[in-house]
């Protein structure tokens, strides 16, 4: 895969840390401290009950395919030579749901309940979580 | 939930459009003053009546200030001055803040004015590569979606948990044409079938270029007016029974359910506010970015049972003489969608079919209405109920 132009997430205050983690290979999620509530993407306070206390988690990186589309016409000619490939919303094991790329196969043969697991793509300066069939669990 | 006396109520007093489709050398501000003057006319009213403005936003110039350059372009002085921006939701979210204006005499006459030239003032490239920046900048927009993609998440989930087939999707797309045939001021007006729907080339699985909006130059305006303003216009009985909002997200990684969204609530508070069932409705104009998106939403707003619509929309519920006659106009799929004008031109029909002015498309004795945006990936959703009075 060719990173030139394709776009390079920004790490902003909330999310250095995540992004930082990604570069060392942990995929991380913050986990309210008064409410238990896993939440993804890494924010200031917790979504479900407003609280500030927030402690950051590592998944393992497995999870379940809950939608997925195989995008035939790009949002930029830097992902032209990319085509066809899967965008999939991944239900983490630790109960939070994330947007990536299910790469390695044929995008068309993943499907909604295949297991996944995390694999790494560089891309410019970032470390982008994506995710591919785990074993056993592709078509 | 209480239900106000009718002579409270705003009232819808006029509506205008431009032509929908390329209209080459047009101007975002240009289109504007043309809906403009066209909905002060259809209301027998004059710029100098006009004391509240409300504006969305223009991808081709995104102005910061829009309902300023707006009322300046047309040499308005007035009250209240607004620009809001809630994408496919912003049409009826306009037609609700100025309703609350005019309804609770804040205002007399609210210009509500919104358009835009995507389509000649800049590329398809462009207006597609702007359109997918609505994902999330570090967390979705990295991973290579487009707006069509983010809508087909949302359709893979529905096809998985209803079983709903691509004939059922094509057919909406296939009524929706049908439709934009009899309006002369329709984007696309090629009758087609079923089969050249299922032909056209995948945009994102399992969406193909026909279950996806146009992209339109165009623009669209209303006139709402306080109840007794109305009464010196030229045709004031079309009033603002219900509104209602509901919202639960921005990006659709974020979202709650892939197959219940904000439109639920909207349309609940709506009904509720104007009194009235699903059943009761004569006419829908809801918001149609995809085939995918009407399907949801007619669901998740209580019109069909679960996994209903798409059979009964095969069946023809959705004509002219279906039991729910829905964007007789041709909706965003056929008869255009131009930014925030595209919601709009649901509102215009609907005014337009509880006139019996609507020609050709007009459904027999429409007197209640149902109009529905979407905005975001079904993010933001707003509901009008309107009536003629």
């Amino acid at each position: 895969m060719t990173a030139e132009g394709k776009p390079v997430p920004v790490p902003t205050a909330e999310t250095r840390h995540y992004w930082t983690a990604c570069r060392e290979g942990v995929l991380s999620y913050q986990h309210c401290l008064a409410c238990s509530r896993p939440q993804f993407y890494p924010r200031t306070l917790c979504v479900g009950c407003g609280g500030a206390r927030l402690e950051w988690r590592a998944s393992r990186g497995l999870g379940t395919v809950h939608a997925v589309t195989v995008v035939y016409r790009p949002p930029t000619a830097a992902f032209r030579p990319e085509v066809p490939y899967a965008v999939a919303l991944v239900d983490l094991d630790e109960g939070f749901r994330m947007m990536a790329n299910v790469v390695g196969g044929a995008p068309e043969t993943v499907a909604i309940g295949d297991r996944v697991r995390l694999v790494w793509e560089q891309r410019g300066d970032a470390v982008l979580p994506q995710f591919t069939r785990a074993e056993g669990g592709g078509r | 939930m209480t239900t106000r006396p009718l002579g409270q109520r705003a009232r819808i007093t006029g509506v205008g459009d431009t032509a929908f489709g390329e209209l080459p050398g047009s101007s975002v501000l240009g289109l504007h003053a043309e809906a403009a003057a066209a909905a002060l006319a259809d209301a027998g009213i004059t710029t100098r009546e006009i004391d509240g403005i409300v504006c969305a936003y223009s991808l081709v110039e995104p102005h910061l200030m829009l309902s300023s350059v707006v009322a300046e372009y047309l040499g308005l002085r007035p009250a209240f001055s607004v620009a809001l921006q809630l994408g496919g939701a912003s049409g009826c979210a306009m037609i609700m803040q100025a309703a609350l204006l005019a309804g609770t005499g804040r205002c007399r006459h609210v210009l509500v004015v919104a358009g835009d030239n995507r389509l000649s003032g800049m590329s398809r490239d462009g207006a597609v590569a702007a359109l997918a920046r609505v994902g999330h900048p570090q967390f979705e927009v990295p991973y290579g979606a487009t707006i069509p993609a983010y809508y087909a998440l949302v359709a893979s989930r529905y096809l998985h948990e209803h079983g709903a087939t691509m004939e059922q999707l094509a057919s909406i797309a296939v009524t929706m044409r049908r439709h934009a045939t009899l309006h002369a001021k329709a984007h696309m007006r090629q009758p087609i079938t079923a089969a050249d729907v299922m032909a056209s080339r995948v945009i994102a699985s399992p969406l193909r270029l026909l279950d996806c909006c146009l992209v339109s130059d165009g623009a669209v305006a209303a006139v709402v007016s306080a109840p007794d303003a109305a009464a010196g216009t030229r045709d004031g009985r079309v009033a603002v029974i219900g509104m209602g909002q509901g919202h639960t997200h921005e990006h659709i990684s974020q979202a709650p359910s892939l197959t219940e969204f904000g439109c639920h609530d909207a349309a609940r508070r709506a009904l509720g506010e104007a009194g009235v069932r699903p059943a009761d409705v004569h006419v829908a104009e809801i918001y149609d970015s995809f085939t995918i998106t009407l399907l949801v939403e007619l669901e998740s707003m209580g019109f069909f049972e679960r996994g209903g619509a798409g059979p009964a929309i095969v069946a023809g519920a959705l004509g002219l003489d279906g039991t729910l006659p829905t964007n007789t106009h041709g909706g965003l799929l056929s008869f255009g969608h131009s930014g925030a004008a595209g919601g709009l031109t649901h509102v215009v029909e609907a005014v337009r079919q509880l006139r019996g002015e609507a020609e050709r498309r007009q459904v027999r004795d429409a007197e209640l209405a149902f109009v529905h945006g979407d905005g975001g990936i079904l993010s933001a959703h707003c509901s009008l109920v309107l009536a003629r009075t």
